[in-house]
């Protein structure tokens, strides 16, 4: 474990220092004992790939005393006992309106469009952490044949359901936001529903797998 | 039932309260309102929690009818506000007569004014919270902005209006500060002496790009010592991120959670409703604190805001 204060009333705890599962197990598991018997002075969590980064009252304590509580976890979060992943399928259709960046990625790579699809939706992803809008999921990793940069601009909206890819990783935008992300398709499923428990359909750990299904397809899921 | 009249929101008011924190894990961030430290105050003003949802109205006010009356207090930034026409002070609790229209224009100072009614606004928490996430379009009324002809519940106000005026002192306490006191950043050394030195002795401006989510600030180019490849962690409430332009931006209420830019500095818990009240164009500085001094000015800060003595004569 290394610490560092993130700000006045929150500091960042590393469990590694590179992206892989094992490390990301690590931080699930502090994240899972601190859910399970929460602290009453702690006031946010937030994973990541490699860090767990803890809001606390600083009212109540300070970062030297979250530090020697939470290195007193840190064996208990070894020997927490992780449910088995689930696997969580998402249905996308590629291209067309619904994937601008497919052929600029496909060429980019030296591949066929339909080869980008088959690579995608190939992979078992693994879901490390959710950030940046509610219910956006890193997934990782991509196929090392698909890792392409962001977007040198930004787009200024990306429609809900927007499948892109960064790096090598990938997700699905649940919300009209921001993003740089290369879009390759979309899903007609609801990534966040406030009426719906749980409202997220990915959660930390999960195993994700993308389905392509056709423009039709896309409709009726989406009108029911 | 007694209800709120929008006959005009404003540029953007919605429903607010100190939000949701907690909900990390699933990439939520807390909302809430923007300056805290005002919406606490119009509640206590009207005998409220200070916790109670209130509106939170942005640059410009809009108007409002209490069919059934009300008794509300404003606090924050001055919108030149009238009651049936008349000037409305801020820092006291008013009576509305039923039918009685509150008025509020651009702003004078800042950028955020907070109508706070006696019994609240009341709308179905999500997720433990009143407060609107505008980006997540969760929570407040129907997870929006305010528009025009929405009809809002309100709570019954007590019988008699609450005598209270805030203190010259808690307005002195409460004046949001321009030059934002800070920690380090996690990645603060990762940036150039020349960086650090020039966060701390330059003015920013705030840029058009300015709302809820973050601020983006436009100022000296603040460069890292060297190109580093950084994997994306959380970010805390208020934490000045470097974008790979050398721009800062400041991370506010409906943040994105994590992010993989590398952070040079957080404004302090104290003077996180400083940055509600920050306009497009407005000119910023930052001066450095440590952690312990932080500590003390937040615990302080709280210590006053839960003083009745201190806050109402």
């Amino acid at each position: 474990m290394r610490f560092r204060a993130a700000s006045d009333q929150a500091l960042l705890v590393y469990l590694g220092e590179e992206i892989g599962l094992r490390t990301h197990e690590r931080v699930v598991r502090l994240l899972r004992l601190l859910q399970r018997e929460p602290l009453a002075w702690v006031r946010n969590l937030q994973p990541a790939y490699c860090s767990l980064l803890v809001s606390f009252d600083a009212c109540v304590v300070d970062h030297a005393q979250v530090e020697a509580t939470l290195r007193s976890y840190e064996k208990r979060a070894e020997e927490i006992a992780l449910p088995a992943p689930r696997l969580v399928e998402i249905l996308v259709c590629y291209g067309g309106e619904f994937g601008p960046d497919l052929e600029k990625v496909a060429s980019l790579h030296g591949l066929k469009p339909e080869r980008v699809i088959e690579l995608h939706s190939s992979q078992t992803y693994h879901a490390y952490f959710l950030g940046f809008a509610p219910g956006f999921a890193y997934l990782g990793d991509l196929p090392d044949a698909l890792a392409t940069p962001r977007l040198a601009t930004p787009r200024r909206k990306v429609p809900a359901g927007s499948v892109g890819i960064a790096g090598k990783q990938t997700a699905v935008y649940p919300f009209a936001t921001p993003g740089g992300w290369n879009l390759l398709g979309r899903t007609p499923l609801h990534m966040f529903r406030v009426d719906r428990e749980p409202m997220e359909l990915l959660d930390v750990g999960d195993e994700v797998r993308f389905r392509p299904i056709t423009h039709e397809e896309f409709s009726a899921l989406e009108n029911r | 039932m007694n209800t709120l009249v929008v006959e005009h929101p404003g540029l953007q008011t919605s429903v607010q309260d100190l939000g949701r924190p907690g909900y990390g894990p699933v990439g939520v961030s807390p909302s809430g309102a923007a300056d805290a430290v005002s919406l606490r105050l119009a509640n206590l003003l009207v005998g409220n929690p200070a916790a109670a949802a209130a509106l939170e109205m942005t640059l410009l006010g809009g108007s409002y009818i209490f069919p059934e009356g009300a008794v509300v207090a404003l606090a924050g930034a001055d919108f030149g506000a009238t009651l049936d026409g008349r000037p409305l002070e801020t820092g006291v609790p008013h009576a509305v007569m039923p039918g009685g229209k509150l008025r509020l224009g651009q702003t004078r100072s800042g950028a955020r004014c907070y109508l706070a009614i006696a019994g609240g606004v009341c709308v179905a928490p999500v997720l433990g919270s009143a407060s609107t996430h505008l980006l997540g379009g969760l929570g407040g009324f129907k997870g929006r902005a305010l528009q025009k002809g929405d009809v809002l519940e309100i709570g019954a106000p007590a019988k008699q209006l609450p005598r209270r005026k805030l203190t010259a002192k808690a307005q002195e306490a409460f004046r949001p500060r321009k030059t934002l006191r800070v920690t380090e950043g996690p990645q603060f050394d990762w940036f150039l002496d020349a960086a650090q030195h020039a966060l701390l002795q330059n003015a920013f401006r705030v840029t058009e790009e300015a709302d809820r989510m973050g601020l983006r600030l436009e100022g000296r180019v603040l460069a890292l010592r060297a190109a580093k490849e950084m994997i994306s962690e959380g970010v805390s409430l208020g934490a000045v991120q470097v974008t790979p332009s050398g721009q800062a931006i400041l991370l506010f209420v409906e943040q994105q959670t994590a992010g993989g830019y590398p952070k040079i500095a957080n404004v302090i818990g104290a003077d996180l409703f400083c940055i509600g009240q920050l306009r497009p164009r407005d000119e910023i500085g930052f001066a450095r604190v440590t952690f312990a001094e932080a500590r003390e000015l937040w615990i302080e800060q709280q210590q006053l805001l839960n003083s009745r003595e201190f806050l109402f004569a």
